[in-house]
């Protein structure tokens, strides 16, 4: 390494910082401005009534509930079958191997919004219309694919004698399973949770077409819907104030785990 | 190794408990997304009014040639694809600087990388929300900041295209960053030093030596970007519902559910939408084979 | 072509110094050859000269210019890489001609000069296929190509044979060897491996731990090590090293005492901790010297440990016994040397159809006159003060 490159590095590596985190803190200044009409990056007036507002919401409080509530039976639900899936996947041979991979991969390249009519009739018809299962189910379908990915990936980086040597040892096939390769399988699994986790709290599409109240819908739909409550003009502050509320866990989950997420990102993806 | 060894009856076990595993998955894979293509499918070769309950009946590719001779329709298209190469590309020569800083940059990674997985996370109706009051007259600074005082960004095509763009960018330009570097981490790094010692410029190692050996890394970015570009809808519905001719093909087939009157339409506007995806997917899988075949002897 | 000069070379990482204070100079067309255990400096020396590191303090000159902070393309030195570093994505012959290209030269020119070099390396045949497709040798052949098609003022080596199997090094060696007399370039090559550096340099420069030790041709330091690590790193098989003192005017060995040899200024060596070296060659069966010559050395029994049979040459690794302080002297030794443990072995040279076998006793004579005598503490020869 040179001393001529590193200082134009550190200087484009806090361009980048910047460039992530400069909307975030906009937003953030947004919500904390007292009067949203007035222009300028800095509020003139500070205050905290905008998150007072949103937070006292039921509006809101109810569409946290059903953001947190869904992405996370979503998740559950998902990386359990994704694991189950994954391990046959890496570890078994079996015939339409190819053909499951095939198919997550042809999932994952749909069009959501293709699906919404004939969902929205379908879910109608059986009554999943409006509710928490009517979600979770398509969350379900399109997180599969990375999921299935990525745990493939990294089930096919643990050894075959680690799981015969179990066997060795006494252990039944579902005792060698639970005991040693899902400990080690765990990383990969956090991976997947925490990726489709994302996924399920950034949905938008199906969260404003199979949803029509509070009692379903999650919080980027109700955000889109802010606007027709209240209020003739958009409330931009209290909007913002909403996004930063709704933002918090993602940076949460990001500090903790950014090097987990970027290995589950790279090594799904790039194996296509 | 044991695998020869096995028995036919361990196999069929085998077999079988592959497919019990895969099983659940698959299932809700497909519940989700076969049903209701079919559906849709079905639907699309239907005249249905919903206004109009007697005149339901069968029109075959009616509906198809309707859409397809629409000026609406291929104006839809062409601002999709629009929007589709300004974005891809853009994320691609931003990614890839990005994607080397990070690679290069040896104190400071991990704050680089913390950052940078942000945009990635954030919520993409609240990207939206941040772009669009940003550069809102009443309650945003940009058109300050550039002198532009009482410009409207959102009352004409160009800007309201520029601005979605931007979002769409900001947003993902990360996961694109992040994808080129795993590429430019599996080069050697005596490669480089190699050319300098040939006498390559840093401009010259990078495109002659680092980019020709990120082939792949760069077509697997390109295609999942290109599909999630096609498909763009929270930005557009979020900043301009439409308006100003910004719509995009996903949106057109919002709004059919919306309006829920030409159901044969609307389904026939998903199942094209669809149809263009997959034919997106099939001309890059075949670029890909082609491009990464086993190298043969000769010339 | 053009000489390399080095002077007061320091590459320090924060408090540690990879390369301390080094100063060399490597005449135009000299092919010098920077040898030194694991971690001693010698490519990090390499890559300064190259320009692919920053030098700390001192100059490095190339043809009397100095090029601290000229970037490497501009130094117009040729490379070879330890891991070949050959382009995965072009032919061999897009690689050969990757700096000729880069240099504008025009294409005719380009395909006479890959062709020239193809036909000195045996490449012609495979000038149409790709790195991936090639064997190890064929690569670091085409490494060499790349290397030699320019009118580079220098080549450098970094350990390019150390991914061979042994027949295709020694094979390779003798190719090199060729090439830079046929081509009369300077050369700098550096290598961990002592025989490679015997055969190969006009000169050679030791290295341990970032310190020139001796920089001479190669029989000069077999025969004249300036100090202790170089005698021992030089020569195989290897020096046999023991605790000595010089009592009575004698070099009284752990288990013998020999008359000193002639070029040593015995009165100043009294009673100070002493280091001997024997080569192999010193120390000969007892039956097979020369009676004339016997006093000037010493007889002694020991247990033969290992034979170790070469077709041409014999060993012996005989055991002799040590005193317990002779064995922490001995252990103090191995770790001054970065060694794990020296064994009270003494390698002997044994004719070739001997037919002493591994566990048997028989009777050696150490040869005085050739005896090494260094300095417990500072690791000096003493004989080359003569």
């Amino acid at each position: 390494m040179r001393a001529r490159g590193r200082i134009a590095l550190t200087v484009a590596g806090a361009a980048i910082v910047l460039y992530a985190l400069f909307p975030v803190v906009w937003i953030l200044m947004l919500s904390l401005k007292a009067d949203a009409q007035t222009p300028g990056f800095l509020p003139r007036e500070w205050t905290l009534e905008n998150y007072v507002t949103v937070l006292e919401s039921g509006l809101f409080l109810s569409a946290l509930r059903n953001s947190i509530g869904i992405s996370l039976i979503a998740t559950t639900a998902s990386v359990t079958l994704a694991t189950f899936a994954a391990y046959a996947v890496a570890r078994l041979e079996f015939k339409g191997r190819r053909g499951v991979l095939a198919t997550a991969l042809a999932i994952a390249m749909f069009p959501t919004i293709s699906l919404v009519p004939p969902l929205f009739d379908l879910w109608r018809a059986v009554g999943l219309y409006d509710t928490w299962l009517g979600l979770v189910i398509p969350y379900m379908s399109f997180t599969l694919p990375l999921s299935i990915w990525i745990l493939v990936a990294f089930f096919r980086e643990i050894p075959w004698e680690i799981e015969q040597a179990a066997r060795m040892d006494g252990a039944t096939a579902f005792q060698a399973f639970r005991l040693v390769i899902v400990p080690l399988a765990a990383p990969g699994v956090f991976t997947a949770a925490i990726l489709t986790f994302f996924f399920a709290w950034n949905d938008f599409v199906f969260g404003i077409s199979l949803t029509a109240s509070e009692a379903a819908r999650p919080v980027p739909a109700a955000l889109a819907f802010f606007t027709g409550e209240s209020f003739f003009e958009q409330p931009a502050a209290q909007i913002a104030a909403a996004s930063i509320v709704v933002t918090i866990p993602v940076i949460v989950l990001v500090l903790l785990f950014q090097r987990r997420i970027v290995a589950g990102l790279t090594a799904g993806a790039v194996k296509g | 190794m044991a695998r020869a060894a096995r028995s036919a009856a361990w196999r069929r076990g085998e077999q079988r408990l592959g497919w019990a595993l895969c099983a659940p998955a698959v299932a809700v894979m497909l519940a989700v997304t076969a049903y209701p293509m079919l559906h849709a499918l079905w639907l699309s070769l239907q005249r249905y009014r919903i206004t109009d309950p007697g005149s339901h009946r069968f029109v075959g590719l009616d509906n198809y040639a309707l859409i397809l001779t629409d000026p609406l329709w291929w104006r839809v298209v062409g601002v999709t694809l629009l929007i589709t190469v300004i974005t891809v590309a853009v994320e691609l020569v931003l990614g890839l600087g990005i994607a080397l800083v990070m690679h290069r940059l040896a104190r400071g990674r991990g704050v680089v990388r913390t950052a940078v997985l942000v945009p990635y996370g954030i919520v993409t109706v609240v990207s939206g929300f941040a772009w669009l009051y940003a550069f809102r007259g009443d309650s945003g600074f940009v058109a300050g900041w550039l002198g532009l005082e009482g410009y409207d960004f959102f009352a004409g095509f160009g800007s309201s295209l520029l601005v979605i763009c931007l979002s769409e960018i900001w947003k993902t330009t990360p996961f694109v960053a992040l994808l080129l570097l795993a590429g430019l981490a599996q080069i050697p790094p005596e490669l480089d030093e190699a050319a300098e010692m040939d006498g390559a410029t840093a401009w010259q190692r990078l495109w002659l030596v680092t980019l020709p050996n990120m082939r792949a890394a760069i077509m697997v970015a390109v295609l999942f970007r290109t599909l999630d570009a096609y498909r763009i809808f929270d930005n557009v519905f979020v900043m301009t519902a439409g308006a100003n001719g910004t719509e995009t093909v996903s949106f057109l087939a919002y709004r059919q559910i919306v309006s829920r009157t030409a159901m044969g339409l609307g389904a026939a506007v998903s199942v094209l939408l669809f149809l263009t995806v997959v034919l997106i997917a099939w001309v890059f899988i075949r670029l890909f084979r082609t491009d990464l075949a086993p190298v043969g002897a000769g010339r | 072509m053009a000489a390399i000069r080095l002077r007061n070379v320091v590459k320090a990482f924060g408090g540690f110094r990879a390369v301390d204070d080094v100063t060399l100079d490597i005449a135009d067309g000299e092919f010098m050859i920077i040898v030194g255990p694991s971690g001693c400096g010698k490519s990090t020396l390499l890559r300064m000269i190259a320009g692919l590191e920053d030098v700390t303090s001192g100059d490095v000159l190339i043809g009397g210019e100095r090029v601290n902070d000229k970037p490497p393309r501009e130094r117009n030195l040729a490379m070879v890489f330890q891991s070949y570093a050959l382009y995965p994505h072009l032919t061999v012959y897009d690689n050969i001609a990757f700096p000729l290209r880069l240099a504008k030269l025009p294409e005719h020119e380009v395909r006479h000069k890959v062709r020239h070099a193809a036909e000195m390396l045996e490449l012609e045949e495979l000038l149409g296929r790709k790195p991936a497709e090639l064997s190890g040798g064929q690569r670091q052949r085409v490494a060499m190509g790349r290397a030699i098609v320019r009118d580079a003022q220098a080549f450098l080596f970094d350990e390019p044979l150390s991914n061979l199997d042994a027949r295709l090094r020694a094979q390779m060696r003798a190719e090199i060897a060729r090439l830079q007399r046929r081509l009369g370039t300077t050369t700098v090559y550096v290598t961990h491996d002592q025989t490679e550096a015997m055969t190969l340099g006009d000169r050679v420069a030791v290295l341990r731990r970032g310190v020139l030790q001796q920089c001479a041709p190669p029989r000069e330091l077999y025969e004249r090590p300036a100090n202790l690590f170089v005698a021992a790193f030089i020569g195989a098989p290897p020096m046999t090293l023991l605790p000595a003192r010089l009592e009575d005017e004698r070099v009284a060995l752990p288990f013998l005492a020999v008359p000193p040899p002639p070029d040593v200024d015995a009165a100043s060596l009294r009673s100070r901790p002493l280091v001997a070296g024997i080569r192999p060659e010193a120390c000969v069966a007892a039956d097979r010297v020369d009676p004339a010559r016997r006093a000037l050395g010493g007889a002694f029994e020991g247990v033969v440990d290992v034979i170790e049979w070469l077709g041409h040459e014999q060993y012996a690794h005989v055991a002799y016994e040590l005193a317990p302080d002779g064995a922490r002297a001995l252990q103090g030794l191995a770790a001054a040397l970065d060694y794990d443990e020296l064994k009270p072995r003494l390698i002997a040279s044994l004719d070739p159809g001997s037919r002493v076998r591994e566990g048997e006793r028989a009777q050696f004579w150490v040869d005085g006159s050739k005896l090494y005598l260094f300095d417990a503490e500072s690791g000096e020869n003493l004989r080359a003060r003569a």
